[in-house]
């Protein structure tokens, strides 16, 4: 089992003494290739920190966090940052586009931050439009968009190049829930066809139903976990 | 919802045996609810009774069973069924309301786990009737899906709801020691179990008088 984040023992406290907030106490999460999880919990149960680590976005006060086998800590800032262009792929609730960009410049942004050529990162950018079933709408600007529109163009800028993990807080929060649906498909076929792991954070059952586990989180602790289906045990013992 | 209306709508397109009953109405309902072959002859034999179907002239099964065909009564009777909304009484939720309202009053019962529990219990199931519905198929089908997931949706979020509710229940008592107005906290809880019936009941009379009489002082 190729495991693309690896969680282990993961705490995070902010702040010090009486004052100290414990938002994770001992989380260990493992997420192969092509599985999707999803994170449920009440606000303030760790949710977002949990994913924020994750990708290495904020520092563990202690456990390790890897990503495709590289430990978070032992790599150096810009060597995070490398990664973080590279293998990681940022879903957000509010989409967090560039205005002034159009949709392909968009989605090109991170291969061009990472040293890509302009011309080949657009390629890309384009190939991971049509992916998503956007393609015609390369060059229109985010606010002549709809909402879900625009959560496909953040998708596709979380998928383009090679991306091994795809992390995605709320990303059916601004949508309505057909919409919303359709996001969790192109997630879902995101794992299940080009082998990328998954961690989705959600307060929505319903969308959470798409993942092939729901591990739920308390007061910074994995208190429950649903899933994997059976159907998906059957494959994991035909392939060993 | 009963078999007889099931039967007596299938049998409105034309007289059929009691094997094609069966089949169909399970094709209907995605076999989410399957039927062996006795129920239906049971049920045809009682709509009989009522005249509310007939056997219909035409040739008999092997073993001597004829088709049934709808009378005008059984028209009057489905009519009147679909016009009818559905009650929400006796439904299987009840027995987990129930659950919980006990898991309450009996002492030593861990009720924050009792939720846990059976949250993840529906949260598998709701999986797994996701992945049904991706695998798409009549819209018949689909309709009885969602309706399936709706409902375990539904009882995720009266979960969390019961568990929020337990949570304020809780710290009204340490609240009320920690300065805050003691009314303002209890009226809060009580109104909300007067929303939802049953659960919060069994916790207001018996819990809050005694985080009351109990937690002065505890906490400084």
């Amino acid at each position: 089992m190729n495991v693309i984040l690896d969680i282990r023992n993961l705490t995070r406290t902010h702040g010090q003494g009486e004052q100290a907030v414990h938002a994770l106490r001992g989380v260990d999460l493992a997420v192969p290739a092509g599985e999707l999880v999803a994170v449920m919990g009440p606000s303030g149960s760790g949710k977002s920190t949990l994913l924020t680590c994750a990708g290495g976005l904020d520092q563990p006060t202690s456990g390790e966090v890897l990503v495709d086998g590289n430990d978070l800590a032992t790599l150096s800032r810009n060597a995070v940052a490398a990664l973080r262009r590279r293998r990681i792929g940022y879903v957000f609730q509010d989409f967090n586009l560039i205005p002034a960009l159009t949709a392909a410049e968009n989605v090109a942004l991170p291969l061009e931050l990472d040293g890509t050529r302009s011309r080949t990162a657009h390629k890309y950018a384009e190939a991971a439009l049509a992916e998503v079933a956007i393609g015609d709408l390369a060059d229109r600007f985010p606010d002549d968009m709809s909402g879900g529109q625009r959560q496909r163009v953040a998708i596709a800028r979380a998928i383009v190049g090679e991306r091994r993990l795809l992390l995605a807080d709320e990303p059916t929060g601004a949508l309505d829930s057909e919409t919303g649906e359709a996001v969790l498909q192109l997630l879902r076929d995101r794992c299940d066809q080009h082998g990328i792991a998954g961690v989705l954070v959600t307060h929505d059952a319903r969308h959470a139903a798409w993942a092939d586990r729901v591990v739920y989180l308390r007061d910074g602790v994995l208190v429950g976990q649903s899933g994997p289906l059976s159907d998906a045990d059957a494959l994991l013992q035909e392939s060993h | 919802m009963s078999i007889k209306h099931g039967l007596l709508a299938l049998l409105r397109e034309g007289p059929k045996y009691g094997y094609q009953l069966r089949g169909e109405f399970e094709a209907a309902t995605g076999a989410t609810w399957p039927l062996n072959i006795g129920q239906v002859y049971t049920t045809l034999t009682r709509l009989e009774r009522d005249g509310l179907v007939r056997a219909a002239s035409g040739e008999a099964e092997a073993d001597g069973r004829s088709m049934y065909e709808i009378t005008d009564a059984g028209q009057d009777e489905l009519a009147k069924w679909f016009e009818t909304p559905v009650t929400r009484e006796s439904r299987p939720r009840d027995e987990l309301a129930i659950k919980l309202a006990l898991a309450l009053s009996v002492p030593g019962v861990d009720v924050s786990a009792v939720v846990q529990r059976q949250r993840m219990a529906t949260m598998q199931s709701l999986q797994e009737l996701t992945r049904l519905k991706r695998g798409g198929g009549e819209i018949s089908w689909l309709l009885v899906l969602e309706s399936m997931i709706f409902g375990a949706e539904a009882e995720i979020r009266w979960l969390d709801h019961c568990e929020a509710m337990l949570l304020r229940h809780r710290t009204a008592g340490t609240t009320r020691t920690a300065g805050t107005t003691p009314a303002a906290a209890t009226t809060r809880v009580a109104s909300d179990q007067g929303r939802t019936a049953g659960v919060g009941e069994t916790s207001s009379t018996t819990d809050v008088p005694d985080q009351q009489e109990h937690h002065t002082g505890a906490k400084k």
